[in-house]
């Protein structure tokens, strides 16, 4: 395969950014989107120019690092992660669009590596559960029922890629947050601190700068790992909940 | 003199590990070992390097009992280190199923899996720990699979007939890790860890012979910084990426302990490299990293090739009797669930003949017809249903309709930084944890062990041996930045950056890794032989003095530099390599993953030869391309009487 990519470079944080056009070509079907990238940058080092920089890791979908969005969606056209997206999704002679998350809690580090550190501090405010190693009692003492330990599963299996506030008009983070709060506050184990980890999880994404939320659901359909819309109305629920019951 | 001149030094004597009954070693080892005063242990900065299973668990809980933590990772988060990949799960001889398993049969299974050549104590405090690390993550909020019931789940793994792994779906890894990862940030917002993302470390600071410090690089802004400890933990990882395609992460790299090898840690059986049975084949040439097919998958798929070579019809219509399920017919006892060692060294024979499925006849079927018969689609969805995706997206073939295609790949290395029992290394305060030590696995890891040990070390092991070493060395000389050793490692670093950048040839920092992974997958591989290890051995340093000829990174040093810090990597790829080679050269028996052509039994199983190689292989450096010094640690076997390994 033959294609055209437009690339969004820019040197670094401070600097302005634009569109770059480059042509590849030898493109196997078979690649991953992040292997087509890689012939990309192999040329370009050999023409003694600065490769395009990605963040990438695991190329399995696991790891979260990679974030591109390609001809205007996160992570591309199928849904999963960009490192899973492979060159069959594509047709030679295509135009490629490449850029970066575009949030404003996600400021470019250089050319499509952006700065995802609000989400650690989201999950600094209260996106654990308090158990000093050592203290744990017998892991059978507590059943969980299953329905449960599935409802907590299917969220935790955010990878904290940030597509959801990349694909929010509002750069919102209401998807990514809730994944968290219903991870943990469905289990017996995260019940002592269900209000305080709500309330400060909510507050400190506030403060960070994300944007609020509209339902319009983008984020969602963005998510490589299927968490669900309804994550988001069942936050509100432990927001007001808790909130209701801070004020008694 | 030539780097196969290696000289034999003084033995190793004491591991640290306390004598009497196996059983009571770890609570010996405990009581033993001089606590530090609360009170002052926030006086303490420990230095963590890593944030995976090993690294995010022993941040976590030395913060929590109060020294002063400065943590690394080269991610932009913690929340990204490669343990998150694992997909399997994590053993504990909690023996929930009642079926026979106990922390003595853990104990067993896996120095016997290990093919003989871990060391007993270490293996049974890890056999004894592991129940305990089921409930920490419980109590963390780990959503593990359960039954209807709301108790645990759990399955089996390969080498073991006993149902003593914990899972989560197939994200095994991923739910411990980040139930680690939301320990340490808990800590990262009490003030007790400073977290520095994004940062790599690029070399060890040893002052009067113990570890004081690291020099790092700030990946964003390309600034060389210093930071000084009164200890260093190494929670890096394993070093697979030498073979360039291998399931480890892209920037997964073995420069933290290649750096402190350099500065005296001895480096422990470096050519016990784990080879996965259950890998999507590559498909060309431009494949950057392979992906691991969870072997979980091997408790109800099934594992076969045509029984005649060059059989190219697809396989729904190659008839039941012309398949050769060849697990189950070589060893009836485990079948499909042989150790992983095993199972490749028979995928790579029966393709070797020509029975090899798919493109370049570098595959073998793993089908689920049979499971999808007796369970029904549903319950195989729901057991496997994330795994059978992240297949079919890859492959685009779906693994519901068509048997998936699967050949070994480079997964995990069982040798590292030689530790003794405490986990110190040869340099006294410097610490190696998680698949960055050798300690456990001897020559073989089984599935769900590595989860297990990473915890083990992280949340329990090291947490408490340390304390013994930071009472015991009171430090009397404070260290800064300007002292002159951090001066001269702060300046060798810069020199080894500066020359990458100026070299200005025509080689990209890929083509070598490249080059290097190729041959050490041909003679360093599946299979070794005398012959091949010696052309790997002769070509290698050929390789690096290109290298240093024709490396071209653009850019400069003050900056986001990806060539940068991937050549940098490739630099100490290059020189481990050799010692594998080396390793793999001297040890000319075969042993779990580590199978040498002339030495293996009629049936083509590895042979060990217990007299001559009981031993861990300890290489002390001695210069880049200049004989390194073996030092020997005779295992001794109490316990575990080592006998021919047999799944049969």
């Amino acid at each position: 395969m033959r294609l055209t990519l437009r690339v969004w470079r820019q040197k670094n944080a401070g600097a302005p950014g634009a569109m770059a056009t480059y042509e590849v070509d030898g493109i196997s079907p078979d690649m991953s989107f992040l292997e087509m990238l890689d012939t990309l940058n192999e040329e370009l080092i050999l023409r003694g120019e600065d490769p395009v920089a990605f963040d990438h890791d695991c190329r399995e979908g696991i790891c979260g690092a990679c974030s591109l969005v390609i001809n205007g969606d996160a992570h591309g056209p199928e849904r999963t992660t960009s490192c899973q997206l492979h060159m069959r999704s594509f047709r030679d002679g295509d135009t490629i669009d490449i850029e970066p998350w575009r949030a404003a809690a996600f400021p470019v580090v250089k050319d499509l590596v952006v700065d995802r550190s609000a989400f650690d501090r989201i999950i600094q405010a209260g996106g654990y559960i308090s158990a000093p190693t050592g203290s744990a009692p017998e892991a059978h003492a507590t059943p969980v029922p299953k329905a449960d330990a599935d409802f907590a599963f299917e969220h935790a299996e955010c990878i904290g890629c940030g597509a959801c506030v990349a694909a929010c008009p509002n750069g919102s983070a209401m998807l990514f947050t809730s994944a968290k709060v219903n991870h943990l506050n469905v289990l017996p184990q995260g019940a002592p601190e269900r209000e305080t980890r709500v309330l400060d999880m909510v507050r400190v994404m506030d403060e960070e700068g994300f944007g609020g939320c509209t339902l319009t659901g983008e984020c969602a359909t963005a998510c490589p790992k299927g968490i669900p819309l309804p994550s988001i109305a069942a936050m509100n629920k432990e927001w007001l909940r808790a909130t209701r019951k801070a004020r008694r | 003199m030539s780097y196969l001149d290696y000289k034999t030094g003084s033995p190793i004597t004491d591991g640290k590990a306390p004598t009497g009954p196996i059983a009571e070693r770890w609570d010996k080892r405990r009581f033993e070992a001089k606590l530090v005063n609360p009170a002052n242990r926030r006086k303490h900065t420990i230095i963590v390097v890593g944030t995976g299973l090993a690294g995010g668990s022993a941040g976590a809980t030395l913060a929590e009992q109060g020294y002063h933590v400065v943590q690394f990772c080269y991610q932009d988060s913690p929340r990204r280190a490669h343990s998150i990949a694992a997909q399997g799960g994590i053993n504990a001889a909690k023996n929930y199923r009642n079926d026979g398993d106990s922390i003595h049969r853990l104990f067993y299974d896996t120095v016997k899996g290990g093919d003989f050549r871990a060391r007993e104590s270490n293996v049974h405090r890890l056999a004894q720990v592991s129940v305990e690390i089921i409930d920490q993550c419980v109590a963390q909020g780990v959503p593990f699979a359960r039954e209807y019931g709301g108790l645990l789940d759990t399955r089996s793994f390969g080498g073991v007939q006993v149902s003593r792994t914990f899972y989560a779906r197939g994200q095994t890894g991923q739910q411990l890790l980040l139930g680690a990862y939301q320990a340490l940030s808990r800590q990262i917002a009490a003030g007790n860890v400073e977290m520095h993302p994004r940062t790599e470390m690029l070399d060890l600071i040893v002052i009067d012979g113990r570890a004081r410090g690291i020099v790092a690089r700030d990946l964003i802004t390309g600034e060389i910084t210093t930071h000084v400890a009164d200890a260093v933990v190494l929670a890096s990882g394993g070093y697979g990426n030498v073979f360039y395609l291998s399931t480890n992460a892209m920037n997964s790299n073995a420069t933290a302990i290649w750096r402190a090898h350099r500065r005296g840690a001895y480096f422990a059986n470096p050519c016990f490299t784990q080879i996965h049975p259950t890998c999507i084949p590559r498909t060309g040439d431009h494949q950057s990293k392979l992906t691991l097919m969870s072997e979980s998958l091997r408790n109800d798929g099934r594992i076969w090739v045509p029984k005649a070579r060059g059989d190219r019809r697809p396989p729904n219509e190659i008839p039941e009797d012309e398949r050769d399920y060849y697990l189950e017919r070589i060893y009836p006892s485990f079948g499909n669930l042989v150790p992983r060692d095993i199972a490749s060294r028979a995928a790579k024979n029966v393709c070797d003949e020509g029975r090899g499925v798919g493109p370049g006849g570098q595959g073998v079927y793993l089908d689920f017809a049979d499971a999808i018969r007796r369970m029904g689609r549903a319950e195989v969805e729901e057991k496997y249903g994330n795994l059978f995706d992240m297949y079919e997206r890859i492959t685009a073939e779906n693994p519901y309709e068509v048997p998936m295609r699967i050949y070994p790949a480079v997964h995990y290395t069982m040798g590292g930084l030689w530790v003794d029992y405490d986990l110190q290394t040869t340099v006294p305060g410097l610490f190696a944890i998680g698949e960055a030590n050798f300690s456990d696995h001897g020559a073989n890891r089984l599935g769900a062990s590595a989860l297990m040990q990473g915890l083990a070390d992280g949340y329990f092991v090291l947490p408490s041996t340390i304390n013994d070493y930071l009472a015991r060395n009171p430090l009397t000389e404070k260290v800064t930045a300007d002292h002159p050793v951090v001066r001269e490692v702060v300046a060798e670093t810069e020199d080894r950056l500066n020359l990458l950048l100026a070299v200005d040839g025509d080689r990209t920092p890929d083509s070598f890794h490249r080059e290097l992974g190729e041959l050490m997958w041909e003679f360093c591989g599946m299979a070794r032989s005398d012959e091949g290890l010696r052309k790997a051995l002769d070509r290698i340093p050929q390789i690096r003095e290109e290298f240093w000829r024709r490396i071209k990174v653009p850019g400069t040093g003050e900056e986001l530099n990806q060539s940068l810090e991937k050549a940098n990597r490739v630099v100490d790829y290059l020189e481990l390599a050799e010692l594998m080679c080396l390793d793999a050269l001297h040890r000319s028996e075969s042993c779990g993953g580590h199978f040498r052509e002339e030495s293996q039994t009629p049936e083509g199983e590895a042979a060990r030869r217990d007299e001559e190689f009981a031993y861990a292989a300890a290489w002390e450096f001695s210069g880049t391309g200049d004989a390194p010094v073996l030092h020997k640690e005779h295992l001794v076997f109490e316990y575990v009487h080592p006998t021919q390994r047999s799944y049969a």
